[in-house]
């Protein structure tokens, strides 16, 4: 008998230890920053009149690029420290279940439940599936590359003999040289700004539609459930 | 060939005065950006040894690494330059011809075994068995690998040797290949550049002839003291990139002002060489200063690296041209629609789920 009143039982688990969601804000600021400022560093805004020593314009766009990217590299150092001595749920930004039959099984299920072809998405108390594949390929992964070709274009100008120089400077002739490495620089910015725009969809559209909660969980860090179904 | 005569006898000989050779020393120094005290050095190292022969081959190349050689101003005129190294063998200005002056290689290989210095200008084509540059009777190929097996050191000239330059250039029909892709066993120098300056020529080879060693050399195998910066890092127009006053057509106003060449796609920032310091012809001027932007000359495979008036140039991936701004908008646009799209589906759906959810509890109310 239906009595209007919701026999839903919500249960909750702590999932986001509060530094993770530290570093998930501050990433996400940093990373709006560098694609903003890289595209103007690419693309440069209209030029200023008057004389050279007037301005710094290019100059403090350069500055913030590089100063969220040094943040961006801190957070992600501090997010690799955090594996290790987090919960378990930390650890999913570095660790794909590549040969687990399972994760694959349940990854074709969320990609149907997306397709409008399962009825309801399964719970997941960490990320589901399909979103591990993406953080792993595009937050861990990507973020690597945009770092280690960050730097090596950095190391252009602190010099041969810099530290960046040391350590990096080796990138710019493996992958061909300086142009190459800004190109594919430029291409990892896009195809960041391409997931981040799927991400803030899909986070939105499943703390709606999903049985879990998603946006309030990387601010409280609890995974609030909807339902006592399994 | 009067090998046993030293730089200074040479200089000499070509009525060169004293002061002008303790000129040119100093010169020499400040160039290889050395202390004031090492000019002594370099004076008594010309006055004392032996000139070192210098074997210049010519591969696929169009000898304009030779015609800005040259016109080196200093060290010296290009006469002296020419006699102070002791060129034994550069089949485009010398004299002899032929099979006498192929009989130069073999004396040379023999008589100053593991003690001359190969200097390759060009390159050489490896397809229909290397048929595409024919010396002597016999592909350059061979040639190259014969002289460096018993060389000291080779000087891989301009970027036709270094990277492989215009007919390495894609689809590179005839497999051009530079020298370091072909001789593995010696220390090879790349002075890259299309031509390189004739002051960077001049200095590497001086360097090389005095303090018998080779110039540092970067992780490319690029002298240091020349190749060591790039010319955005020493560029006179760069306070007007940091300024953010860029040329944004030719022939506009910051064209006339001298601003910034990035927008023109100046590759400046992304090209290692000396140009904006030691600068063309006795210092005169160089691209930039000429009000055009540098195309990236001295850089591997500037053919292939897109326009050389876009700063954000196309990515070969694959066999396709793409330019990342122009694939990241639309891809960005494209998935906003299928964003937008896909939510709109998702809350018809979700309308409908509730709808039906609402019908059935009704039902069950009634029931």
């Amino acid at each position: 008998m239906y009595t209007g009143v919701p026999t839903v039982k919500q249960t909750a688990v702590y999932v986001y230890q509060a530094p993770v969601r530290i570093w998930h804000w501050v990433t996400a600021l940093s990373i709006t920053i560098l694609a903003i400022t890289g595209y103007l560093i690419g693309s440069p805004l209209p030029t200023l009149p008057g004389e050279a020593s007037d301005h710094y314009l290019m100059g403090y766009i350069r500055f913030f690029h590089f100063a969220a990217a040094y943040i961006f590299i801190v957070g992600f150092l501090f997010r690799i420290y955090w594996a290790f001595v987090g919960n378990s749920y930390s650890r999913q930004l570095f660790s794909l279940p590549f040969w687990r039959r399972r994760f694959w099984s349940e990854l074709a299920h969320e990609l149907r439940w997306y397709a409008f072809l399962e009825k309801e998405p399964r719970k997941y108390i960490g990320h589901n599936p399909l979103a591990h594949l993406f953080m792993v390929v595009i937050i861990t992964v990507g973020g690597l590359v945009m770092i280690v070709t960050g730097l090596a274009l950095y190391s252009e100008q602190s010099g041969l003999g810099s530290w960046q120089d040391e350590l990096f400077g080796w990138v710019i002739p493996f992958v061909g040289q300086s142009q190459d490495v800004r190109m594919w620089h430029h291409w990892g910015m896009w195809i960041i700004v391409v997931f981040v725009m799927l991400h803030v969809y899909t986070a939105i559209r499943e703390d709606i539609m999903s049985r879990q909660s998603l946006i309030s969980t990387m601010i409280s860090g609890w995974r609030m459930f909807k339902d006592d179904r399994p | 060939m009067a090998t046993t005569e030293t730089f200074y006898e040479v200089m000499r000989r070509q009525g060169v005065t004293r002061r002008s050779f303790l000129k040119f020393c100093s010169l020499t120094a400040a160039s290889l950006g050395l202390a004031p005290g090492v000019t002594g050095q370099i004076v008594q190292a010309m006055e004392t040894k032996p000139r070192t022969p210098v074997i210049w081959l010519h591969g696929l190349e169009c000898t304009c690494c030779s015609e800005s050689f040259i016109r080196s101003a200093h060290p010296l005129v290009s006469d002296v330059v020419l006699s102070m190294i002791s060129l034994d063998y550069d089949d485009t200005i010398m004299a002899s011809a032929g099979h006498q002056a192929e009989a130069i290689l073999d004396e040379i290989r023999t008589k100053y075994k593991g003690n001359y210095i190969l200097a390759v200008e060009g390159n050489a084509p490896l397809n229909q068995d290397g048929m595409s540059c024919f010396i002597g009777g016999r592909p350059f190929v061979e040639q190259l690998r014969e002289m460096a097996t018993d060389c000291q050191a080779v000087i891989a000239w301009g970027s036709c040797a270094s990277w492989g330059c215009v007919q390495a250039a894609h689809p590179n029909p005839t497999q051009a290949t530079p020298i370091h892709k072909l001789i593995h066993d010696k220390p090879i120098i790349k002075v890259p550049g299309c031509p390189p300056i004739a002051e960077v020529m001049t200095g590497v080879i001086t360097y090389m002839l005095t303090f018998d060693r080779i110039p540092e050399l970067d992780r490319q195998g690029r002298p240091k003291m020349f190749y060591g910066q790039r010319i955005h890092d020493k560029c006179y127009r760069r306070p007007h990139f940091d300024a953010g006053q860029f040329v944004e057509d030719w022939d506009d106003e910051g064209a006339r002002k001298g601003y910034c060449l990035y927008k023109m796609g100046c590759k400046g920032p992304t090209t290692y060489n000396a140009c904006s310091t030691v600068r063309w012809n006795n210092g005169v001027s160089f691209p930039i200063q000429s009000g055009h932007g540098c195309i990236g000359c001295s850089e591997d495979g500037f053919w292939d690296k897109g326009g050389f008036y876009d700063h954000v140039t196309d990515t070969r991936v694959f066999g396709i041209e793409a330019n990342a701004d122009k694939v990241g908008i639309a891809a960005a646009g494209t998935v906003g629609a299928a964003i937008a799209a896909h939510a709109t589906v998702s809350a018809i759906q979700r309308s409908k789920q509730k709808n039906q959810n609402n019908a059935r509890h009704e039902e069950n109310d009634k029931a």
